[in-house]
């Protein structure tokens, strides 16, 4: 197999997913056209890639936009089927996409709804249009950091309540604090940037 | 006098019955369970995070032990979404196998389900009996690939290797051990007193609930919501195959068990159309060498035993390895939904709600 060895230098770090624009010969879904309807300036950008719709949606109209897409009958998303993030940390516009993947029980339709947002920005908790959402916010607050306000239980899901840092982030190490854990553990990531700093120097 | 204090209790993260390493910690008045929190994460391994620093073929076999009761389902979920991403058609006959390969799987998941569940509750006789059948189906996977937990079973653009030959011919051997046993278990549970009284009315959950709270699989289809990924948005096979969705009317513990022991006889019927109708031909389809989609990103989603297995896998088109790969575990869904399933009920029934939701921690926690 022609695979880069592990010492290569490892390729520029893409600064956002692709989110190919629909053709102009697609027909675009009744929920996507409802919702452009029904909620002014919901959807920023639209995207189809291999057959999936996603929606990219501004944070300041996320709640309404979720409330159109559960209640108006065209769309009728009643299933939150994964929430999850992606990290993009050199882009300019906001570090972290958050992403709803909705369905339809009842019109069997799928679509992806994403927002952008800032390394601190709050982003509004969707637990009251789908409780299902409680674990899957709780996940994102506890690998990414991202700060849902307006969530009933905002704790850490999988890691240990007194952990330090977010490990799905890009630049969390993937061996973690190895044996930094038993020097210091509440301080290990600032102990390990203060020692790479002190290597570089 | 008597005063009612609220008493505190932990069961797990080391219980018998809470299936791996559940933590619940309840809050009772008297034997009646007030609130309960559910703390997960003790057999958390960062799979995702892994995965993402491993290239993509290397990825299947961390997929098995996410839920390693059902590792074949996962092995499929996971290819097919690479299939996606680089939209590989996988040939006709390694479409028909995964099939075989997935239902065969349920059918091992479920027959752990009913000895466990039914152990949970009390029935010592149905566990020895169910895993009596899975062995039979475990020595069919090692036949088939070598391994009888973690199979490994799949790769990218089809199958790894052809089938033994004769295999399928022990595959439908075994279709007609398993129909007299299905009758067996059910000989042993479906009318049986206890098993009632245990069962019926406990943890009752409406359909439009179950579907808000994100339950998935048979746990969702007990309340009576035809949601099944294999007839929404076929995969593999599924398509080609005539099979029907069980669904229960009262969304008890009772008709999640009726929904997954018919299950069983419609797994059965799949296998056996799969392996009557078995076509020929290649078994991996066009693939390059070095696996690198394109940039872009993708969900797919698979039934698993358990419920709907989605992925969500983003590529940046430049490197050896996914940029995100994100699992949708099944079990971590159902068990969200527990809190609100075991409010008003005896401990007892806890167990019995536990085991009713059939969860895998290793999913759970990944």
């Amino acid at each position: 197999m022609a695979e880069a060895p592990e010492h290569a230098p490892k390729a520029a770090v893409p600064t956002g997913p692709v989110e190919p624009a629909p053709p102009a010969d697609a027909v675009v879904p009744a929920f996507i056209t409802s919702l452009q309807k029904g909620v002014a300036g919901s959807v920023a950008q639209l995207s189809l890639y291999l057959g999936d719709w996603t929606v990219i949606v501004p944070v300041s109209q996320l709640l309404q936009a979720m409330e159109h897409l559960r209640r108006a009958p065209e769309c009728v998303f009643d299933y939150l089927s994964d929430l999850t993030a992606t990290d993009w940390p050199p882009r300019p516009e906001g570090r972290f996409d958050v992403i709803y993947m909705l369905y339809s029980t009842r019109l069997r339709h799928r679509v992806r709804v994403k927002v952008k947002i800032a390394e601190d920005q709050p982003l509004p908790s969707v637990t009251g249009i789908w409780p299902a959402a409680n674990w899957f916010e709780r996940e994102v607050f506890d690998m990414f950091g991202v700060n849902f306000t307006g969530h009933p239980d905002r704790r850490r899901i999988l890691m240990p309540e007194d952990w330090q840092g977010y490990p799905q982030r890009k630049d969390y190490p993937l061996e973690g604090p190895g044996e930094l854990l038993m020097e210091s553990p509440l301080d290990w990531l600032k102990l390990r940037q203060a020692r790479e700093e002190a290597d570089i120097e | 006098m008597f005063d009612t204090n609220e008493l505190v209790i932990n069961m797990g993260p080391q219980h018998p019955s809470t299936h791996g390493v559940l933590r619940v910690v309840l809050r009772l008045d008297g034997e009646k369970v007030v609130d309960a929190e559910v703390v997960i994460g003790y057999l958390h391994r960062g799979i995702e995070k892994l995965s993402e620093n491993r290239n993509w073929t290397q990825i299947i076999l961390l997929t098995d032990r996410m839920d390693y009761v059902a590792a074949a389902t996962n092995n499929v979920g996971y290819c097919e979404t690479v299939e996606k991403l680089m939209q590989i058609e996988v040939p006709r006959r390694a479409r028909y196998v995964r099939t075989i390969l997935c239902e065969l799987q349920r059918i091992a998941s479920h027959c752990l389900w009913v000895g466990t569940h039914a152990m949970d509750i009390g029935a010592m006789t149905v566990f020895l009996y169910a895993f009596r059948e899975r062995e039979l189906i475990l020595d069919l996977f090692e036949e088939f690939c070598g391994a009888r937990l973690t199979y490994n079973s799949m790769r990218i653009g089809g199958l790894p290797l052809d089938l033994p030959p004769g295999w399928d011919k022990k595959v439908l051997a075994f279709c007609d051990i398993m129909d007299s046993k299905i009758d067996e278990y059910e000989t042993l549970l479906t009318h049986n007193r206890i098993w009632l009284e245990r069962t019926k009315g406990v943890g009752v959950i409406s359909g439009a609930e179950a579907t808000a709270l994100g339950m998935c699989g048979p746990a969702l289809r007990g309340s009576g919501v035809a949601r099944d990924v294999r007839k929404d948005e076929p995969y593999a096979a599924y398509d080609e195959m005539d099979f029907d969705i069980p669904v229960g009317t009262a969304g008890d513990t009772y008709d999640r068990y009726l929904v997954r022991m018919e299950e069983f006889r419609q797994s059965l019927r799949i296998i056996r159309q799969a392996t009557q109708g078995l076509p020929e031909g290649p078994i991996v389809g066009k693939v390059p060498r070095l696996i690198k989609p394109a940039a872009g990103e993708t969900y797919h989603a698979i039934e698993s035993p358990k419920g709907e297995l989605g992925y969500f896998i983003v590529s940046d088109g430049k490197s050896t390895n996914p940029y995100r790969f994100r699992v949708r575990p099944p079990s971590f869904c159902n068990l969200q939904a527990l809190p609100r399933l075991v409010k008003g009920h005896l401990v007892a029934d806890v167990v019995a709600l536990i085991g009713s939701i059939d969860i895998v921690l290793g999913e759970v926690d990944r």
